[in-house]
């Protein structure tokens, strides 16, 4: 029971994760779309961009200080370069899918280089306050508290980005043009400055995510946006492009699934789960758990 | 013929108060120049060329795949267009569907489009524009169904209220002087079609309105100008009478016996 409870509030950890990261890809291909592999980007520059700032900083003010600091760093670096990527690139490619492909996995690629380059290979520790690292007692199971940062910092966006998608001009928006983009800007609307508005809070949730995995894994490396990447489309398409509520539920879904495969059978098995879901949900509901059927 | 404004039906005391734009003038408030379109590698509208003059209905017939909707989507600029599209004397060739819209064009669309997933509330409050809230009383006397069903999904709602939703939406825009109307009885049960064709043309009484119609008896009755489209191309542009006139006309242009049913 203890080994369940603990491989449970892990995988809610890691779901946490795959949701933050696929909540923003979700809502970019379903308003835009776009399928955007420089997501993936964003989450390596926000942790790199907090990295670099708390070390900076590390010694001279209080690691909490320190810690928020990075936070806030990484979180306005990575929507900058987001909202850079739309406003300078995307934009000019809107409706040629291939194009998209070819820009995003080469910014990918590109981005995953250059922090190689210049940063190095090497695993960089991000500065966390001590408690972090420390362990709370849950009946019986030692839980690393980082585990419940990741899933409280998951839980505040889902309920922050269901209240700007339901009570907002904005979110309204967004929902609408998830369904008819065409439609919106036929009413008025000047959808691009809402195309511009949704990478921006892609790119800060993947940044976030970027931060987070660092705490939850202990180091950052300018490969794990992409390893995350793969898991967060696969939580995207099991939960129905554009809907926010799918995302949460498929990332659930993967992260525990994944968590007690590789535990209860072998090493390795939680991926090959998943693949297994996607593919079952992909013959009896190929829109998604929440997505809906489009002409 | 029956003029919109001797019509009994909900919702007459209110469009009366409204503002509109009733006096027909000389100079057209849409002026449509060569225009060209395509969808994708096809080309579709070739050089059309037609006016619509304030205060008038003027309906866009001609048979299946003539070019109706690429037209009123080319004029809100939907669809890849050349050509020359003025409206209220402002160019609007290469103004972006928003501001086209914001100019003060109300659409609604072939299948009517509404927010499958939003509340009827919802698909209403994306229409909002300064003023719109004191035309809250005027789509709901009009239009008394979609106050009662203000929070149900628009995907839930039968063919008809959809199209009311649709109608309510353009209507909603104090500044619409114009509202492109796309196939509005399309799929709708024959007491459905007396509604929303009794709609239109309370509505009209607001804005000057150019519609796509495939049923003819609407269309005759409603219409003051006609224009036809075939292949792409305008074949004929005058008063409707004219046409409806002219059994041997109606029957080349639209492939249709004498003012009836529906054009091919």
């Amino acid at each position: 029971m203890t080994t369940f409870l603990l491989l449970t509030i892990t995988g809610a950890g890691l779901a946490g994760l795959y949701f933050l990261v696929a909540s923003g890809l979700s809502l970019i291909y379903g308003l835009m779309d776009v399928l955007n592999f420089a997501h993936a980007a964003f989450l390596t520059i926000g942790a790199y961009a907090s990295w670099l700032v708390a070390s900076k900083l590390s010694g001279s003010l209080p690691v909490l200080l320190v810690f928020l600091l990075g936070l806030v760093a990484g979180l306005v670096v990575g929507t900058l370069a987001a909202v850079l990527m739309e406003t300078a690139l995307v934009r000019r490619l809107y409706g040629d899918h291939v194009a998209q492909v070819l820009l995003t996995v080469g910014l990918l690629l590109a981005v995953t280089a250059l922090t190689r380059a210049v940063f190095g290979s090497d695993p960089e520790h991000i500065v966390v306050p001590a408690w972090m690292n420390d362990v709370t007692h849950v009946a019986g199971a030692a839980v690393p508290n980082s585990r419940f940062v990741v899933i409280g910092c998951a839980l505040a966006v889902y309920v922050v980005l269901m209240y700007f998608l339901r009570a907002t001009r904005y979110g309204l928006v967004i929902r609408a043009g998830v369904e008819n983009r065409d439609m919106v800007s036929a009413l008025g609307v000047n959808v691009g400055r809402a195309f511009t508005l949704v990478f921006a809070i892609g790119g800060a949730l993947a940044s976030l995510a970027g931060i987070l995995t660092g705490t939850f894994f202990g180091t950052i490396t300018p490969e794990q946006g992409t390893s995350l990447l793969i898991f967060a489309f696969i939580v995207v398409i099991i939960g129905g492009l554009g809907s926010i509520k799918g995302s949460a539920l498929a990332a659930l879904a993967v992260g525990l699934l994944q968590q007690y495969a590789n535990y209860y059978a072998t090493g390795g098995m939680g991926d090959l789960i998943v693949v297994a879901l996607l593919a079952g949900v992909l013959l009896v509901r190929p829109q998604g758990l929440l997505g809906r059927v489009t002409a | 013929m029956t003029t919109p404004a001797h019509r009994d039906g909900p919702g007459t005391g209110a469009l009366a108060a409204g503002s509109g734009t009733a006096l027909a003038g000389h100079r057209p408030l849409l002026e449509v120049a060569g225009l060209n379109a395509l969808i994708g590698e096809s080309h579709i509208l070739h050089d059309v060329s037609f006016a619509v003059r304030p205060g008038e209905i003027t309906a866009l017939l001609g048979r299946n795949g003539a070019g109706k909707t690429t037209t009123l989507r080319g004029i809100l600029g939907l669809v890849e267009r050349s050509g020359h599209v003025e409206f209220a004397g402002r160019d609007i060739s290469t103004a972006p569907t928003h501001d086209i819209v914001r100019a003060g064009i109300g659409y609604v669309p072939e299948n009517r489009d509404v927010f499958a997933g939003l509340t009827v509330a919802e698909n209403l409050r994306l229409a909002e524009r300064d003023g719109s809230e004191h035309r809250y009383d005027l789509v709901y006397d009009l239009f008394p169904r979609l106050k009662e069903r203000r929070s149900q999904r628009a995907g839930t709602m039968s063919g008809g209220e959809q199209q009311m939703l649709a109608l309510g939406r353009a209507l909603l825009n104090s500044a619409n002087s114009l509202l492109l109307v796309d196939e509005p009885s399309q799929g709708l049960a024959p007491n459905l079609v007396r509604e929303v064709a009794l709609a239109l043309e309370q509505m009209a009484q607001l804005a000057t309105t150019l519609v796509v119609e495939q049923n003819l008896a609407v269309i005759r009755r409603m219409a003051q100008q006609v224009v036809v489209l075939d292949q792409g191309r305008v074949v004929h542009a005058g008063p409707s009478a004219e046409l409806f006139e002219d059994e041997a006309l109606t029957q080349e242009l639209l492939g249709v016996a004498h003012g009836g049913g529906k054009s091919s």
